[in-house]
């Protein structure tokens, strides 16, 4: 039986790939790629993932990770909402994105916000972006089968360098350079392996953070709105840039004016 | 003053809990117990009474280690150290589950002691009867560590300390004679300090070294001998040389 996990999201899952770290694939969580669709809660959920517009990616790079997504919420054909913040912050240095259902993922990165400053003030350290999304996937996998859904990425700075993070609702957690999620993800997908290298600069891996969510929202009819990317450093996150896809698509298919090939001119009067 | 330690969940009128101090009472009896810090070493000692001829002096370690880069030492009720010790050990585990990464030693100090008081403030128990020495190098930062935790859940970070039976002796030696040592000088310390109250020899001493490379050490008892003839030596050169000086004059 097809695993559901490749229904739901286009997430890195060749193995051998620089996209996810195998020993946490193959021997913390064996049941990751291997899920069976238990109970009908959860096969709902991931009805919800599936059509829920979302183009959401994140990808680390040498400066650090680049995080970027659209706005635009569906519901079925209707747009509910060109203006929907999908990117949560969730402390000054550690950014969540937003996949699945709306409310889920807002109180759950809040929730988890909480629970970093408590860390913070109880062990006089920051909480590393391992630990943060440990404690959500933990707190999800405890709902795991309520019907939750929730397909987001963790990424931050802490000690150890760039972190970046996929945590599911159903208790998956990934550990990962490059993610997209959402119903516009594999037309994200393919402008962001094209163009990835480790080595870009900040300006060129937000360009391709832009255009690559630019893409998702022309081909998916679910995503659009305002493609915002942001770039999480080690002196935490800052927000590059929130423009419009509709203007991003004349900036980069300006209009050509074609060529006249034959005029109608007015016949001579007789 | 007798009908306040029956329940230890009430205070007295003068505001002790009796239950606590009677702990802490426990603690003064147990056998002695030493934790120095050095720069790159932290040195943990206890005083080892004389097994019976027929017990298996192996089944008896008395420092133990919570997890590999974590040990403990302590004096008081040993059946109370077995439970925190394996409550210890879980929380460490659990820690590097929940968070993947080692405990602080503050960390699992603070949990400790957060065990210890909440039997102090629980109906139907009484407190642990043990006060322990927690040693351990910060996997973050790579700094040595010692803390001291009490019946009354208390806790705090030590450069060199000493509880148990006589610790009042030891603790007043190591003040006059503590100062910053690496490795070797470290647990010459600490036997130093264990000598002052325990009779000398390896037999009747334990000595386990922590380094950040190696984890937890028991010393050999041959080893401690040797350590222990060295600074007998020492002790005896002091002396002729202070003999020496009279002697001109």
């Amino acid at each position: 039986m097809r695993p559901s996990w490749r229904m739901r999201t286009a997430c890195g899952r060749r193995a051998g790939d620089t996209l996810f770290d195998s020993r946490l694939a193959l021997g913390n969580f064996p049941s990751t790629f291997e899920i069976k669709r238990v109970g009908s809660n959860s096969v709902e959920a991931f009805e919800k993932l599936k059509l829920l517009s979302r183009a959401t990616l994140a990808f680390i790079f040498k400066e650090g990770v680049i995080v970027a997504a659209d706005s635009r919420a569906s519901m079925g054909g209707y747009i509910s909402s060109q203006s929907v913040k999908k990117i949560i912050e969730i402390n000054p240095y550690m950014l969540g994105t937003m996949a699945g259902g709306a409310a889920d993922c807002q109180f759950w990165h809040r929730n988890l916000g909480i629970k970093c400053r408590l860390h913070e003030l109880a062990n006089k350290r920051r909480i590393s972006v391992t630990g943060a999304s440990k404690l959500l996937s933990n707190i999800l996998y405890s709902y795991r089968g309520m019907g939750l859904s929730v397909g987001t990425m963790i990424a931050g700075w802490d000690e150890k360098g760039p972190g970046l993070y996929y945590v599911d609702s159903e208790g998956g957690r990934l550990k990962g350079t490059r993610f997209s999620v959402g119903s516009g993800s594999p037309y994200a997908y393919g402008v962001l392996d094209n163009g990835y290298r480790f080595d870009m600069t900040v300006e060129e891996a937000a360009e391709l953070a832009r255009r690559a969510i630019y893409h998702a929202t022309f081909r998916d009819g679910a995503s659009g709105g305002v493609a915002s990317v942001y770039y999480v450093g080690p002196d935490g996150w800052k927000k590059m840039s929130g423009d419009d896809v509709g203007e991003l698509h004349y900036k980069y298919y300006p209009v050509v004016p074609t060529p006249i090939e034959q005029e109608m001119v007015d016949a001579p009067a007789a | 003053m007798a009908r306040y330690d029956r329940a230890i969940t009430v205070f007295s009128p003068d505001g002790h809990l009796f239950q606590v101090e009677y702990a802490l009472e426990a603690v003064r009896k147990g056998n002695a117990a030493v934790g120095v810090r050095g720069t790159d070493v932290i040195v943990l000692g206890v005083e080892k009474k004389s097994t019976p001829k027929l017990q298996d002096s192996r089944s008896v370690r008395k420092i133990v280690s919570l997890d590999t880069h974590i040990a403990l030492a302590c004096a008081g009720l040993k059946a109370d150290a077995r439970v925190l010790i394996n409550r210890a050990r879980i929380e460490c585990q659990s820690h590097r589950l929940t968070v993947e990464d080692p405990v602080t030693v503050e960390y699992i100090t603070r949990y400790i002691a957060g065990l210890q008081q909440k039997y102090t403030q629980s109906g139907g128990v009484r407190p642990f009867g043990l006060s322990a020495l927690i040693i351990g190098f910060d996997p973050y930062s790579g700094a040595p560590a010692l803390y001291q935790t009490d019946p009354s859940g208390t806790f705090s970070a030590w450069k060199a300390n000493a509880t148990g039976r006589n610790s009042n002796s030891m603790r007043e030696f190591l003040e006059k004679n503590y100062k910053e040592t690496s490795g070797q000088e470290t647990v010459k310390l600490a036997i130093r300090a264990l000598l002052e109250v325990v009779e000398s020899g390896g037999k009747n001493i334990e000595i386990a070294v922590m380094t950040k490379e190696q984890g937890l050490r028991q010393l050999e008892e041959s080893e401690i001998d040797a350590i222990v003839a060295e600074i007998e030596a020492e002790k005896a050169a002091a002396e002729a040389a202070k003999k020496a000086p009279s002697k001109d004059s």
